[in-house]
């Protein structure tokens, strides 16, 4: 059964990009375990804003393990001691009396911090634009059914699809690589015929925006796969690979 | 922006011509900011009504409208194309699903979102499937099939026109979304799997896993994506939409030439100029502060083309989802929607007997302790034809019925039962985990129970406002929503704002110096000066929350005049608190949530009023909208046809004044009007 719990919170905060940043210990007491992790960051921002003091500032909208807008190193985890779910599906019921909390934002070179918790994931936006695409227009294309995809192959570009793009992947490798992120819509679009024209192309060209931008390479110590919220396979970062190497082998 | 009384009387009228409030769904083609030779008809009309011809519904039988429209609007060639800019404020399916289609046209495209990428609006969070026509599974579908199952769901509240050509690109859309790689779910023999879904007979949803919305989504985002990276739509994320800027053109009719937002990271307030402004923002379902909407889900795009003319249709239509994971303290932040799918192998039930259902309410016993006999099946027992899976509304309104009479089943009374022991016994544990799998471990998450071994606990939640020309009418099917926004996005306004913009060609781009800018920029400054000013006692929450339950109780479920007429003194008292003793810390120049937050909550708490009133007019019960005095002996939604069979459009008057209605009647030439029956 739920209870009530004491808890300090020791969390991140920084200014600006730019400021140094430091630790700060926050006091809640009384919070239900049935409440969510961002709940009680909600509960701490009032307690603050009642002290005349600088909420925390946090990325956070769907609350439900969808959007991929939290963004929380809890405990030392990305998304918190939990697997397969993201911040806002994390409950106090996971944490224990008195027990200190500490709550940082992703650790990564390419997602720097822009206040608190909250960094900048522009970069996988500049992965997508790179080539995550099949370059189709709207209009002009062929009935659905026209290609039939054995349901295997549909059901495996699916579990690749499924990645929300939080950036837990990068900010749990310790080179700081993108790769799972990277080879999760790599394999989705060359699984899939639609996809599979520009194969090649689009693996070169989503790898060569990665390295770009100061992502780190892929050693597969396999981090990423373990801390995603999606449980995007790590198989995809062979694909990924393998589409690479085949790419520039045609060079 | 206009000064004189006349100048926004005048504005107000052409402007509503020109801006349908797009509130709901995002749906950008009532954003056609469209329209003005119909403004002079409304100008010369006596009577506030909107005719057909206003409304710009083109001629023909109902099957060629669409068709018609396309043979003989108004073009733009590639080369001037490239010379008229766009706007569009929003990322959701409408909003990118429309900035990649006009890029790919040739338009240049500014395009806004509030997050910090254009790949999270909340349409990600739609699990169940989008509606389409494709008859795949030989059940007898068709267009007039989908046409006339929304029409009819939505209880004769929607635009006969509308809602044909939306069950007409249906097919569409499922096509767009293939080549694009959106992982649909298939059968064995390689071709597309359907399902059934709320309130429809045939077998037209399709689905990619829990993750529809998400998948159609990344499928416009990757679109999108494709069209920033060729440098065609410039992205602004993380900015916020805060003013409509609206300049004269050259016969003095104004038109919607840019907007003011801030950026959310900086605080800097910033002009842009387009000759044409599309706003696809979402819904305000969070007036009711715990919604199923995502927390920065808001109505105030909305607000500020209403305040400039637009006119805010059907307000009051409020969607309630009848399976949502119940409150479970007054901490929470959002509530939990589970895909309505769910209904389709579970069962809906509460105890018939008082005394088992206290003792769920202490805690004593769970629901598994009561006896098959003692489980009153209460959808099944009042709807023997569509049993669970009646629409929405109507599982809503019976849940809370129950509820209301104390069948209650969680600490608070306030949940009722969807069991699956009966599917888990048919089709074994591993069949239900393949088909529910997902959800079921969400609720685990959530409530810390595992469902398969006791039934889940639900209850209503606001999840969607239907307000606006929008093609759901009072009430949406499921799987309809992700099917209008991309509708509109990818295969209406494409064709609609060429027309739009077929005179435009020769406009220049205008400078953001113009007086037009300035005064709005200021007048967004001054609100936000103001409200930093206040340094008053409550935070913003506090005073959302407070609204909030107001809505619940009086402009909520169940609604009546007495009520209503409550709830609007409550609200006019929260507007007082809210402009007297708000507290935001920080400054404005900063990133600065709160102040984010409280500029939102200025606009519901707009919007909630707007509702009540909106709902102390309409003097009738139709889908989103049930008011308690209308009702058959059974507890149905009663229908006035002869009285509120029109569109209710709310004019904006100034602050603090009473809105003016206008109608736009809704004559229904194609289709009969029958009483919504789920019975037999």
């Amino acid at each position: 059964m739920d209870q009530y719990i004491d808890i300090k919170v020791r969390v991140w905060r920084q200014a600006g990009p730019k400021a140094q940043g430091h630790f700060e210990t926050y006091e809640l007491k009384h919070v239900f375990q049935g409440a969510s992790f961002l709940e009680m960051i909600d509960i701490l921002n009032e307690q603050l804003v009642a002290e005349h003091k600088d909420p925390v500032t946090y990325d956070h909208d769907c609350r439900e393990g969808i959007c991929g807008m939290c963004s929380m190193y809890v405990n030392g985890h990305p998304h918190g001691p939990d697997s397969a779910i993201t911040t806002c599906q994390l409950h106090m019921r996971k944490f224990k009396d008195g027990e200190t909390i500490t709550v940082e934002p992703w650790r990564s070179r390419a997602f720097p911090v822009i206040k608190d918790l909250m960094v900048d994931r522009g970069a996988y936006d500049k992965i997508m634009q790179a080539g995550g695409f099949v370059s189709v227009n709207t209009g002009g294309v062929p009935d659905a059914n026209a290609i039939p995809i054995p349901k295997p192959v549909a059901d495996e570009a699916m579990d690749a699809a499924s990645c929300i793009g939080c950036g837990a992947c990068a900010a749990a490798c310790k080179n700081g690589s993108a790769m799972l992120f990277v080879a999760a819509k790599v394999s989705q679009l060359a699984l899939l015929p639609q996809g599979k024209i520009e194969a090649a192309a689009r693996a070169k060209a989503m790898v060569a925006k990665m390295d770009e931008l100061g992502f780190g390479n892929c050693t597969n110590t396999g981090a990423c796969a373990a801390e995603c919220p999606k449980s995007v396979s790590l198989a995809n970062i062979a694909r990924l690979n393998r589409e690479f190497l085949c790419a520039k082998f045609q060079d | 922006m206009a000064t004189k009384k006349e100048d926004i009387k005048e504005a107000a009228v052409k402007a509503a011509k020109k801006v349908a409030v797009k509130a709901a769904k995002a749906a950008v083609e009532a954003a056609e900011v469209v329209v003005e030779k119909a403004a002079k008809a409304m100008k010369e009309a006596a009577t506030p009504v909107i005719t057909p011809e206003m409304a710009k519904i083109p001629e023909g039988p109902l099957e060629l409208k669409w068709t018609n429209y396309k043979n003989h609007q108004k073009l733009v060639n590639p080369a001037n194309k490239r010379r008229l800019d766009v706007i569009v404020v929003g990322t959701g399916l409408a909003g990118a699903s429309a900035a990649a289609s006009l890029a790919e046209m040739g338009f240049n495209v500014l395009n806004f979102c509030i997050q910090d990428s254009p790949r999270r609006a909340h349409s990600i969070a739609a699990q169940g499937g989008i509606n389409a026509a494709k008859n795949y599974q030989n059940d007898g579908d068709s267009v007039y099939r989908l046409y006339y199952d929304t029409i009819k769901g939505g209880d004769y509240r929607a635009r006969e026109a509308n809602v044909y050509r939306l069950a007409e690109v249906s097919n569409n859309i499922i096509d767009q979304c293939v080549a694009q790689g959106v992982p649909f779910a298939r059968e064995y023999g390689g071709l597309l799997d359907n399902r059934s879904f709320g309130g429809a007979q045939v077998s037209r949803t399709f689905y990619a896993k829990g993750q529809t919305g998400q998948q159609l989504l990344l499928g416009a985002y990757s679109a999108l994506s494709r069209q920033i990276g060729k440098g065609k739509v410039k992205m602004y994320t993380r900015y916020e939409m805060l003013d409509i800027v609206l300049i004269p053109d050259e016969n003095g009719e104004k038109r919607a030439r840019g907007i003011i937002a801030r950026n959310l990271v900086t605080g800097r307030i910033e002009r842009f100029f387009a000759h044409a402004v599309v706003v696809g923002s979402g819904g305000y379902g969070n007036t009711f502060f715990l919604s199923t909407n995502a927390m920065a889900s808001n109505g105030s795009a909305a607000m500020q083309m209403y305040r400039h003319g637009a006119l805010f249709a059907n307000p009051c239509y409020a969607q309630i989802h009848p399976t949502c994971i119940p409150k479970h303290g007054d901490f929470q932040s959002k509530l939990t929607l589970m895909s309505e799918s769910l209904r389709n192998d579970g069962r809906i039930w509460v105890p018939k007997k008082l005394e088992d259902a206290k003792r769920l309410q202490a805690g004593e016993i769970k629901g598994r302790d009561i006896p098959e006999e003692d489980r009153d099946y209460y959808l099944e027992r009042r709807y023997p034809a569509f049993g669970n899976l009646v629409p929405r509304d109507v599982a809503s309104r019976a849940a809370k019925e129950r509820c209301d009479k104390g069948y209650g089943v969680n600490n608070t009374g306030l949940a009722v039962f969807l069991d699956f022991s009966e599917a888990i016994q048919r089709l074994g544990k591993d069949v239900v985990a393949q088909k529910y799998g997902n959800l079921f471990q969400m609720y685990e998450k959530i409530v810390d129970e595992n469902p398969y071994e006791n039934p889940m606990m639900i209850f209503p939640a606001i999840h969607y406002t239907m307000a606006n020309f929008s093609d759901h009418g009072a009430n949406r099917l499921g799987a309809s929503a992700l099917m209008q926004g991309l509708a509109d996005g990818y295969f209406v306004l494409p064709y609609t704002i060429q027309n739009y913009l077929s005179d435009q060609i020769g406009v220049p781009r205008m400078s953001t110096d113009l007086p037009e800018f300035a005064e709005a920029e200021k007048a967004v400054q001054d609100k936000i000066d103001k409200l930093m000013a206040i340094q008053g006692k409550r935070s913003v929450d506090s005073i959302h929350k407070e609204l909030g339950l107001i809505m619940w109780d009086f402009v909520g479920m169940g609604r009546t005049a007495e009520g209503l007429k409550e709830g609007i003194k409550k609200i006019d008292a929260i507007k007082k608190e809210f402009w007297t003793n708000v507290y935001i810390p920080g400054t404005a120049d900063h990133l600065n949530n709160e102040l984010e937050k409280a500029l939102r909550l200025a606009d519901f708490i707009e919007i909630g009023r707007l509702m009540a009133v909106d709902a102390l007019h309409r003097e009738e019960s139709c889908g989103g909208h049930f008011r308690e005095e209308y009702q058959t002996p059974e507890g149905e939604a009663l229908r006035q046809d002869d009285k509120f069979s029109y569109v209710g459009c709310w004019k904006y008057m100034g602050e603090d004044q009473e809105p003016q209605l206008i109608k736009e009647p809704l004559d229904y030439e194609f289709t009969e009007r029958k009483t919504r029956n789920y019975k037999s």
